[in-house]
Order: structure tokens, then sequence, then C-alpha cells
């Protein structure tokens, strides 16, 4: 117990923003690789992902590759990738790592997201005359963006908790404070540290659980019953009566 | 004009829904394709506008092979009414209604005015035009895929089973207003169905389906009930056991229809001379 209020006294000590290692430092390197890697991931496997949903190709490989990925020792594929890339080119090293991290789950959202539209609205598209990739883009895309999202989602986390490695190869960010910890056995800034990674995971869980309520088209949100109004968003209600025409 | 001419569909799993038909369909007039579940309506239909197409034979609009028109186009200037409703869940009724046009680059303003007219045309009220599809009931969903259906103003109407999701009253509303919209645009419309008496009631002419895929008779409602071609015929539309007889009673002064079973199903006229107009 007393470790832990240590670690948050660590936290709050004014050597978090004048020491060696100020905190918001490391806590931009931090966000910086997450988010590179994360947009890096998301270029590749989005457009692959709807690919595959839009196709039904591929979805047998793409399973095999990502359960690959997924069993890939992180900190292993880090040491070997520095070693061939050389040491002054860690940061490639570590960002791939965490690219190949981040597209499986992302792939499985983009491709699952596709494959949860119901084929008779794919059909009802390009019956009025879509071209394949109007139904992709206007039909399926928006349709299939909660489950992308959650897909970006999970691979934001795994990458965020990963990306404390980046330490190791000397490439600072939260993982630092974990490291000096573990080295020095100063366990207040190992918990300090720990804690920090913690809270950016929630607040990144917490806005991609935002995104994902935003993302879900207003048409299937009412369908779940979740809404209470019945008015669109997109267009106000029209002033003319009942028509005249009849 | 719509032509068919030794069309087949054989579907990769072996299943043949479509076998040799030979048929003409007359523009500006309602053909019924009618015939029990399965007998390969829907996929006759869809070789109209090349959501199928066919294994051998071919589909002619006005004489010209739709084989050798692109899909797309030929999509977006036939009007089609899916079984189902077919709606897009994201998009709003008038976003619905007007897809067809804005895929037609009609500008936005002019495709919404035109919207809310066919929202009339399908006395659907004005102000259901921001909603969403699950937020409409299957009868007002029908509508909104027959007000799409006509949203680009096409010479062709394909209907299939538009009228299934709804309860018997709405649904007579719904085919009374069909042949309204048929009166005042005169569009040539496809409809399929597999109610005998809705088939009768809307068609100009009746195409009655066998399961394989084949035509049994096709011909006038009258003609129909007048000579069943055979067996097959006179049973679908219950001509053999004498559903279609109807006989005059003397009730309390007054001519009473019965059917078969003396069970009164209207009255006689007296003041009205017999005419051939159905309508
Ligand atoms: N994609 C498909 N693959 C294989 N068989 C199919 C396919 N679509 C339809 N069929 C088969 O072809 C036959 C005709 O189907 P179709 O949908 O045209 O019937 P229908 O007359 O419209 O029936 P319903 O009244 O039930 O809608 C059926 O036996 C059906 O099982
Ligand atoms: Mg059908």
């Amino acid at each position: 117990m007393s470790v832990f209020l240590e670690g948050i006294a660590w936290l709050f000590s004014p050597d978090r923003l004048s020491g060696p290692n100020p905190l918001p430092e490391r806590l931009a390197e931090h966000l910086g690789y997450t988010l590179l890697a994360l947009v890096i991931a998301a270029v590749i496997a989005v457009p692959l992902g709807y690919l595959i949903g839009h196709t039904g190709r591929g979805r047998d490989l793409a399973v095999g590759l990502s359960g690959a990925a997924r069993a890939l020792p992180s900190l292993g594929l880090l040491f070997v990738l520095t070693l061939l890339v050389g040491i002054g080119d860690a940061p490639v090293a570590a960002t791939i790592v965490f690219v190949v991290l981040g597209i499986p789950p992302i792939l499985a959202g983009a491709y699952a997201g596709f494959e949860s539209v119901d084929r008779r609205v794919v059909d009802a598209a390009r019956s009025v005359g879509m071209t394949p990739l109007q139904v992709a883009l206007r039909v399926e895309a928006p349709l299939g963006l909660p489950l992308l999202i959650a897909g970006v989602r999970s691979a934001a986390l795994q990458i965020v908790s990963t990306a404390v490695l980046a330490a190791y190869v000397n490439l600072g960010g939260l993982g630092i404070y974990l490291q000096r910890g573990i080295q020095l056995r100063s366990y207040d800034e190992m918990i300090g540290g720990a804690i920090v990674v913690v809270l950016l995971a929630f607040a990144i869980d917490g806005f991609f659980a935002l995104l994902q309520r935003l993302c879900t088209p207003a048409g299937v949100r009412v369908a779940g019953g979740a809404a209470q109004t019945t008015r669109g968003r997109r267009h106000r209600r029209p002033a003319t009566p009942r028509g005249a025409a009849q | 004009m719509i032509e068919f001419e030794g069309v087949r569909k054989t579907y990769p799993d072996g299943t043949t829904a479509v076998d040799g038909i030979d048929l003409t369909i007359p523009a500006r007039e309602i053909t019924v394709l009618v015939g029990s579940s399965g007998c390969g309506k829907t996929t006759l239909l869809r070789m109209v506008n090349r959501m199928i197409d066919p294994t051998a034979g071919t589909v002619s609009i006005d004489g010209e092979d739709v084989g050798s028109l692109d899909p797309v186009r030929l999509r977006r200037r036939i009007g089609y009414v899916m079984q189902n409703g077919g709606l897009l869940p994201h998009r709003s009724v008038l976003d619905n209604i007007t897809t067809v046009l804005r895929l037609n680059r009609v500008p936005r303003a002019q495709a919404r005015a035109r919207g809310l007219e066919l929202m009339d045309t399908v006395s659907l009220d004005r102000g259901l035009a921001s909603r969403y599809p699950a937020q409409l009931s299957g009868g007002q969903q029908q509508r909104v895929g027959v007000a799409r259906g006509l949203a680009s103003d096409p010479n062709i109407l394909l209907m299939d089973e538009p009228f299934g999701a709804v309860d018997p009253i709405v649904r007579a509303e719904l085919q009374r207003e069909l042949l309204r919209v048929h009166r005042e645009l005169a569009k040539t419309i496809v409809f399929v169905t597999h109610d005998i008496d809705e088939a009768f009631l809307l068609g100009d002419r009746v195409v009655i389906l066998r399961t394989g895929g084949v035509i049994a008779q096709q011909g006038t409602p009258a003609e129909i009930l007048a000579h069943p071609a055979d067996d097959f015929v006179a049973g679908f539309i219950g001509a053999d056991s004498g559903q279609r007889r109807l006989r005059v009673v003397e009730r309390d002064g007054a001519r009473i229809v019965v059917d078969r079973h003396d069970r009164p199903v209207g009255l006689l006229d007296a003041d009205t001379p017999a005419h051939s107009d159905r309508r």
C-alpha cells in the first residue's frame, strides 16, 4: 500500500516537470509512437480489410496471418529488428513492431464491419444502380464503421501498452520509468510510471468508446431502440404539411 | 416492351429456376407474374435489370439486348421495388427515395423537391421525410420502396411482392393506389406476387408460372378465368374447387351474389349495366 502511495507522491513531485525525465515529454513521446503506429496500421489494414469484406476473398489468409502476428513476442521482435536495422534506426524498428501489433485488430474490424452489413441491403444498393465502389463507400463503410472503430480501439490499447518497450531500445516513452524503476529499484518511480500508463489506456479506451457511439449511423441507432428522437440529424423536418396532390 | 427469348437460368448449385421462357411484356401495361413460392418469379424479374444474368437466351428492352448494356446505367433507369422493401437503414426516408436521383447527378435541392412530391404520390406524410426506415411501419416502408422505384421517372417499374408484408387492409389500399398511380403515369409495370387474387386485380395481363420456371398460362384475367389451360392452372386459380363460381340469389327483395357455400359475397347492382371495363 505504501509503495502505491509513494508512486502517487512520485507522480506529483515537482521533479516530474524539471527532472532529467520530464513527464510531459515522455508522455508526448509515448502518445506519439502510439499515434504514428496506429495511423500507419490503419492506412494498411483498413483498405485491405474493406477489400476482404467487400469481395469475401482472402479472409482465411487474413485470419491466419493475424493470428501469427498476435502470437509474435513483441520484445523479441523489437530486439531482432533493432539489430537488423541498426541501433541508429531503432525508431523504425519500434514503429514496425507497434504497427504489426496494430494491424490484426484493425483488419478484423474492417472486414467484420463489412460482413456485418445485411446482404439484402447490399443487394438493394446494387439494384438502384450503385457501382461496386459506391456500394463499398456509401453503404458498407458507414454501416460497418462501429465495428471498424472497435477494431481501432483494441489496436490502440495494444499499442499503447506495448509502447513501454520503446524504452528498452533507448527511445524513451513512459516505459523509461518502468525500466529505471526496475534497474534502480526505485519502486515509487516504477509504480508512478505504471499508473500513468494505465490512466492513458483508460483515457484512450474512453475516447474510442465515445467515438464508436458517435459513428453509429443514426438510422441504425434508432433501430436499436436507443434513440428518443424521431428526427434525423441531417434533415430539418419539412414545414409543408401533407401534400396537396391528393 | 420487354421480351424474354428462350431464357433459362441455372444457378451454380444446379437449381434451374427459369427454364426456357418466351414472354413479351407490353409497354404501359401491368403484367403480373404469379406462381407459388420458388417457381422463379424473382429470378425472372431480376434478369430485366441485370441483377441476374441468364444462363441462356436473351432479355431485351425495346429491342435492345440488356446483356449488351452497362448494368449500372441500366439499373438507374429501371425502377425496382424489392421483396422486403430493401431500404438503406442509415439513410432517411427522403434520402432513400432520392438515391437514384442523386446517383443520376440531379442537384440536391431539386432531388429533395421531387422526393417530397413522390411522398405525396404514394400517400406518405411528408413529416416522415427525415425518419429512418427502422422508424416506419412495414406498410410505410413499402410505400417508400415504391416511391424510390418511381423516383427517376423510369419507363419500367419492377415490383417484387411489394405488398407482401402488410395486413389485408393496407394491402388493399396500396393496390388501389398502385392502380391510381398507373392510371396517372402509365408505366410498364412487371409485378410479382404469389396471390392470384392480387394478380387478377392488378394485371392487364397475368402470367402463371409453374414450379421449375416454366409458363403454365398467360393472358388477361378474363381469358384465364374463362379457359384455364390445364388442371394446374384451374387448381391454382381455384376454378376446379368451384371457388370462383358465384350465383345470384333473391333474398329480402335484393339480389345477392353468393359463393358455392351460399355465403354472400356481394350485392348485384341492378342499376348499372354489365360492363367489361374492370376499372
Ligand atoms: N442464388 C441462388 N442460388 C441457388 N438457387 C437459387 C438462388 N436464388 C434462387 N434460387 C432457387 O431458384 C428457385 C427460384 O427462386 P426465386 O427466388 O426466383 O423464386 P420466387 O418465385 O421468387 O419465390 P418466392 O415467391 O418465394 O419469392 C428456387 O428454387 C430457389 O431456391
Ligand atoms: Mg421471390
